[in-house]
């Protein structure tokens, strides 16, 4: 690990000030993605300011009764909130589908929302990656693919999200609130907050520097029945290889967001009208123009087999 | 920090994880390091009573914690229950990660009753129990190269039959 200074954060003003101004600066919460890729020397911040005394923990109900959740919020706290367990069944099913016990204790929901991707080659430093190494190629490409998108890529990078929360927030047409170093609040819809690699894969979120997540909302509760399905190599702690969250409704329509196909939550909300026809339907729609590799093309039949089983649990 | 009840005051480097000061600094070496990457569960220490990977940790973002290890719930002359079940169920065989599996195991049940849903909980309003399923899915991030899951399922699910 490469050395860095800390200090606790004070005000979430001072902090932002700090990170803005501070050249290779970066805030701290959970840590739990941050210090892993540190101690590959993937991360180098020198400077390190702890958010975690910030009064950015409480989850709260909005005026138009939905949710603001604090940054701060543990994801093993905000998957256990009865409001969350009650009306965005989607979102604490896709938190406990993540990570273990111990790092859900940990991890922020802000911190969740900006982890890295896992692509075998970001983390191998001894391989280019774009993402690493901005313009020293990409080595998934033509490389081992199994994991990563079949959709969203550009010859820059194939990486894909590994989030599992993030699905369900995308579902559920979420918001990321964010303060920057000028004082400015500003509130940033999930399909937004994630970017597509294009041609500066290293650029991944929404954020300018300094800015800092101070919440993330939800608008009020949709109903339906929620689900959310994740297909992975282990029964237990593996990252996705194809994901679906649902809000399905009696009347047959619905919202479905993929996990695990793409740089960021894969929804095409024009494809969920294909709802009532059925997952083949929605899937031909949501993956058209897909460019998977040799070894990935299969997450798209798996997606689409996926989805057709959430359906199946929604109406039984 | 507080350790097991005692409080210490350590200067570090920056850099030092929860895991290496509680090893390396401390001398309390029951905590084990596998994997330092939160991938195998052997660092599993209790913070303010909620358990953690100490290896993704800094031990300076701990200022003022209260930690227990495995040192800090039991001796060899008043084992923890949960540390007497192991052994009666043979719950290990070469035991490196059992400290980090007895402190995972103590900690799951607090997370039962505070209604934290896991993975295989189907009602998610409902009452959470402590089926044999769900300890599995809530042990999922404690690794045993050895493979003894079966006797510390056994172990566990015999402190579950009086807790939940």
């Amino acid at each position: 690990m490469k050395p860095f200074t800390y200090e606790r954060a004070t005000s979430p003003a001072a902090a932002i000030e700090t990170v803005a101004s501070t050249p290779g600066a970066k805030f701290i919460a959970g840590g739990t993605n941050l210090l892993d890729l540190m101690k590959f020397e993937i991360e180098r911040p020198t400077h390190l300011v702890d958010v975690r005394g910030l009064p950015l923990a409480a989850i709260e109900d909005t005026e138009d009764g939905g949710l603001r959740i604090g940054a701060l919020v543990t994801n093993t706290d905000l998957a256990a909130h009865p409001r969350i367990k009650r009306d965005y069944g989607v979102l604490s099913r896709a938190i406990v589908a993540g990570a273990t016990g111990q790092l859900r204790n940990k991890a922020s929901v802000g911190g969740n929302l900006l982890q890295r991707n896992r692509c075998p080659y970001f983390y191998n430093t001894n391989m280019p990656c774009n993402k690493r190494v901005p313009g020293s190629g990409c080595s998934a490409i033509g490389g081992i693919s199994r994991s990563l998108a079949v959709i969203g890529t550009s010859d820059s990078c194939i990486a894909h999200n590994p989030g599992d929360m993030a699905v369900a927030l995308r579902v559920l047409d979420a918001a990321v609130e964010t303060m920057n170093a000028d004082g400015q609040t500003r509130s940033i819809p999930i399909a937004d907050f994630l970017l597509l690699p294009g041609e500066t894969p290293e650029i991944e979120f929404a954020l300018q520097p300094g800015e800092l997540i101070t919440a993330v909302t939800l608008r009020p509760p949709l109903g339906g029945t929620q689900h959310y399905h994740k297909v992975r190599d282990r029964a237990s702690y593996a990252f996705a290889i194809v994901s679906v969250a649902a809000v399905l409704l009696e009347d047959g329509t619905g919202r479905i967001a993929f996990g695990g196909v793409a740089p960021k939550p894969w929804r095409i909300e024009a494809a969920e009208a294909a709802l009532p026809d059925g997952a083949e339907a929605v899937a031909s729609a949501v993956f058209e123009g897909a460019a998977p590799m040799e070894d990935n093309a299969f997450k798209i039949p798996l997606a689409e087999r996926t989805l057709a089983l959430v359906i199946a649990e929604g109406k039984a | 920090m507080d350790v097991n009840g005692v409080s210490y005051t350590l200067t570090l480097d920056s850099r030092t994880t929860l895991l290496d000061a509680l090893r390396e600094h401390l001398h309390l070496t029951g905590t084990k390091k596998g994997c330092d990457h939160g991938h195998c569960g052997a660092c599993t220490v209790l913070v303010n009573g909620t358990r953690i990977n100490a290896c993704l940790s800094l031990a300076v973002m701990h200022e003022g914690d209260s930690i227990t290890t495995i040192e800090g719930l039991g001796t060899p002359g008043d084992l923890h229950p949960m540390q007497a079940a192991f052994l009666k169920h043979d719950g290990f065989q070469c035991g490196y990660c059992t400290p980090g599996q007895i402190c995972s195991a103590v900690a799951l049940f607090d997370e039962i009753k505070k209604g934290v849903p896991s993975h295989v909980t189907g009602d998610l309003s409902a009452p959470m129990t402590a089926s044999n399923l769900e300890l599995r899915e809530r042990m999922s991030g404690n690794i045993c190269r050895c493979g003894a899951y079966s006797n510390i399922q056994d172990a566990i699910a015999e402190i579950a039959g009086g807790v939940v």
